[in-house]
């Protein structure tokens, strides 16, 4: 208590004032700091999805070239009265259509005019003479899609002799683009100018398909168990111990579970939308118990109180009153879990569905591919023609992810309660 | 199994039906509604048959097989078990029309016999069911009556339905951790652990199997350069100072549209971040590093797996940040503000410190998630097992060597496939340790504020 009065701090001294000076200047800098890591990360997705969006745009169009093709003398001849569309196609490719094609490409472009047709162009013009018989006749200009090394020469990354050849044809005028129906009805192939997203896109919901028939009813049934039923006991410590470490659980580790269960346990058939779609229940089914724990919780208990009330039995109240209001809830967390499992590959490439599938899965058990397994199978192919497609299907699968989180942000909006 | 289920539906109508009649006829109420009498019959239908189709599908492909070894073209075949199966089961596809042509002409003599048998057993199979559903409802229907308690019956199925359900979790976290140690110990009996654990040589060849080549230690190695340093690196500033802005300088209407924004990062598919790393980010910095002069610069190199894993983390360590922060009491921010000292200082020298436990838990999820991360470093690291403090150099992680241990085309019991199983009881065990150790700080420390 004796001790001197502490000296009294000169406010407005310079050194106070150079003191203050700094203080503000970290203040500010503390604050760019924290905008610079806010924008950065911003910036950075920004210039992931322009990026994309910028190659893969391109994957949606298609080179095409105008051709002369004199089908008079070629002898090519079809009768639409009488034949069926798959007996004419085949009649069309029997009587040499391909070789008049590319004899046509001789004769317009010169000898390595051959080279300038891409795979789709039989296809493209069966189309075209199926559409218009009456040009068999004549000579007609038929706009065929190019090659995968014209293709992408147009698009501004090709080698130079086929950069040379774009030149030549676009001084002639022949050169035009337009949307690539192949790339959205087609499966994988080893031609990228063949090669579509349908296939993968159809295993995928084939595979979403078993996920939500194995993961949403497991999940929601452990949830409301856990929630409404379960006692305090050492069963349900492990149970719900063991919920929150699979949701942490990578998800490499799924597929090696799967691979001995699924595959050489139960002898299930590999590499289909059955095993990938219950490899990836197996992830999700957290997920959706998490959320639907939370969504039940949500309930305020006045609404079970009042049920039971009226003679509701603890089933009927669940079943009649908490889960119809719980529903928006857990169905929002269950689209998420979902989006997740729509995106993941890595469980996948061990249950053998890193294969080149030709052809959109018909079946459950048929040897299928997901989307981005067909980003990954894509991404390793050294023809510069795949790589328009690998962005183009991350585009698809993009816009698949942004429209699930879409249904559940407005399912959320629109049906969210607050009691 | 459709047919089984519509006499089910039937078995629910007639339930009810009768359960109807008896509300109406007379004046006393019975005990449960119509619908549940309807469920009660309905289970009674469904239930055993459902149970003995799955039974008969277990057992009959044996009793095909025993019939059709008794038949006397069996009797040609040949001694050796294994050239036999093969024979069977090439018979047995031409015969359920699975397979096109025959490869061994001994199998085309056996089709006929197969089918018969599978003929003669798939509709005695059938019979049974049908059987099994009718007794099963008519035993129902006979029980539906005045007093008695089809409501409690049927709830004490549901009862156990939903307990069987959250018995999936469990059966789950029991199937990783058999399927694991039983496949990792079988390794073990091939290559012992200490080799395994503390060897620094991975190669591991077709063929025989060299114990010396299955040191992991390289895998660690580049796990930990990857996903513990470069990633965090890269995640734990930009993570921490995001939400330090989010929390504490953004205005409300900002921060709305920022937070969301940011989550979408968590959203991206992994594949579409390691084309990412491969195509742009690679090149890039491989060009960079040999222009800096830097040797042995690969486009697959750890350094770019590393920063875009680290943008891919940045979400999960924000929020983690962000819960955090705002838990932190408002009394202390106040008090701190109060005092004289600038938002910065209250920042670093209040929130983050009692934050701090909080943070720490975020951060250990974040590098239990990016050691188990595979499609980056699948597509962006490389193969190779170097132990090198290079990070522009190709470097490989125990999630790359799973994936390429099991894609190749090895048989499943070979040495390679087990050590893949090896590798992920050693993912599984050092992820479920960083959870539990995280869960528990994020825990204590929520309760020392509450």
């Amino acid at each position: 208590m004796n001790s001197p009065a502490p000296p009294t701090s000169k406010w407005a001294g310079d050194a106070m004032q150079a003191r203050l000076r700094r203080r503000y200047a970290a203040e500010r800098r503390f604050r760019w700091f924290g905008f610079g890591a806010v924008a950065l990360s911003v910036g950075f997705l920004l210039f992931l999805l322009v990026n994309m969006a910028a190659a893969g745009l391109s994957g949606f169009s298609q080179t095409r070239i105008a051709v002369p093709v004199d089908f008079r003398g070629s002898g090519l001849s079809i009768n639409l009265d009488r034949m069926t569309r798959e007996q004419a196609q085949s009649t069309l490719a029997q009587q040499g259509l391909p070789d008049l094609l590319t004899l046509s490409a001789t004769a317009a472009f010169g000898p390595e005019g051959e080279h300038y047709l891409g795979a789709a162009a039989g296809a493209v013009a069966r189309d075209a003479i199926l559409g218009d018989p009456s040009m068999l006749s004549r000579q007609v200009i038929i706009d065929l899609p190019a090659a995968s090394a014209i293709d992408v020469a147009a698009k501004g990354a090709g080698d130079a002799v086929s950069e040379a050849a774009v030149a030549r044809l676009d001084a002639q005028g022949k050169l035009s683009s337009g949307f690539d129906t192949l790339f959205l009805s087609g499966a994988d192939a080893t031609d990228p100018t063949l090669a579509g997203v349908w296939g993968a896109l159809k295993g995928s919901l084939l595979t979403m398909l078993v996920t939500m028939l194995f993961a949403f009813p497991i999940g929601t049934f452990t949830a409301v168990y856990l929630e409404e039923y379960a006692p305090k006991n050492r069963l349900t410590d492990i149970i719900e111990v063991s919920i929150n470490n699979l949701a942490a659980v990578p998800s490499i580790i799924f597929g090696l579970l799967a691979l001995a269960l699924f595959i050489n346990m139960f002898g299930l058939c590999g590499g289909s939308p059955l095993v990938g779609g219950m490899t990836l229940a197996l992830m999700t089914m957290p997920v959706i118990v998490i959320a639907a724990r939370n969504a039940i919780k949500a309930v305020p208990p006045s609404i079970r109180d009042a049920a039971l009330a009226v003679g509701a039995s603890k089933v009927q109240v669940v079943f009649h009153h908490v889960l119809p209001l719980a529903l928006p809830g857990i169905l929002t967390g269950a689209i998420i879990g979902m989006a997740r499992a729509l995106g993941e590959t890595a469980p996948l490439l061990l249950i053998g569905m890193r294969a080149f599938v030709g052809d959109a899965p018909a079946g459950l058990c048929d040897r299928a591919t997901v989307l981005p397994m067909q980003i990954f199978l894509w991404s390793d192919e050294v023809d510069k023609g795949f790589v328009e497609n690998t962005s183009a299907a991350i585009i698809v699968l993009l816009i698949v992810l942004l429209s699930m989180n879409a249904i559940a942000i407005t399912l959320r909006n629109k049906f969210e309660q607050r009691w | 199994m459709m047919l089984v289920l519509g006499l089910a539906l039937v078995a629910w109508l007639t339930g009810r039906a009768k359960a109807m009649r008896l509300t109406t006829d007379t004046d006393t109420r019975p005990h449960s509604r119509p619908q549940y009498h309807g469920w009660y019959v309905a289970l009674w239908a469904a239930l055993p048959a459902l149970g003995f189709l799955a039974l008969w599908a277990a057992i009959s492909p044996g009793l095909v097989t025993g019939a059709v070894l008794s038949d006397p073209a069996a009797s040609a075949l040949p001694a050796d078990a294994f050239i036999r199966s093969a024979i069977l089961g090439e018979a047995r596809g031409l015969a359920s029309g699975t397979i096109g042509q025959g490869f061994n002409p001994a199998s085309a003599a056996l089709v006929e016999p197969y089918r018969a048998a599978m003929a003669r057993f798939s509709s005695i199979g059938i019979i049974l069911t049908l059987l099994l559903t009718f007794a099963g409802g008519a035993f129902g229907y006979t029980k539906v009556s005045h007093h008695f308690r089809a409501r409690t019956r049927v709830e004490r199925v549901v009862m156990l339905v939903l307990m069987a359900a959250s018995l999936a979790a469990i059966l789950t976290t029991f199937g990783i951790v058999f399927s694991l140690l039983f496949e990792s110990l079988r390794f073990f009996g091939k290559v012992p652990l200490v080799e395994f654990l503390f060897g620094t040589t991975w190669a591991p060849q077709s063929g025989d199997v060299r114990p010396d080549t299955f040191g992991a230690i390289p895998l660690f190695w580049g796990t930990i350069v990857i996903g513990a340093v470069i990633a965090m690196i890269v995640a734990i500033p930009l993570g921490l100072m995001t939400a330090i802005y989010l929390t504490q300088y953004a205005h409300e209407r900002v921060r709305r549209w920022l937070k969301p924004t940011i989550e979408i990062l968590a959203g991206v598919p992994t594949v579409v971040y390691g084309y990412f790393a491969a195509l742009t980010i690679g090149p890039a910095l491989r060009d960079a590093a040999v222009a800096l002069g830097i040797g042995g610069a690969s486009s697959d190199s750890a350094l770019s797996a590393g920063i875009v894993m680290g943008i891919m983390i940045i979400p999960l360590v924000s929020s983690m940040a962000d819960d955090s922060i705002t838990a932190v009491p408002r009394a202390m921010r106040d008090g701190s503000l109060a005092l004289g000292a600038t938002p910065s200082e209250t920042i670093r020298q209040v929130l983050i410190p009692a934050a701090l436990p909080g943070v720490m838990g975020g951060v250990l999820l974040a590098v239990s998630r990016a050691i188990g991360e595979t499609m980056i470093v699948v597509m962006a690291a490389g193969q190779s097992a170097n132990m090198t403090g290079n990070v522009f150099a190709s470097i490989t992680t125990v999630t790359v060597q799973i994936v390429k241990l099991m894609t190749g085309d090895q048989e499943f019991e070979s040495a390679k496939t087990l050590a893949a199983f090896a590798l992920g009881l050693i993912l599984f065990i050092v992820t479920l340790l960083l959870n539990i150790v995280a869960l528990r700080i994020v825990k204590r420390y929520r309760e020392s504020y509450e």
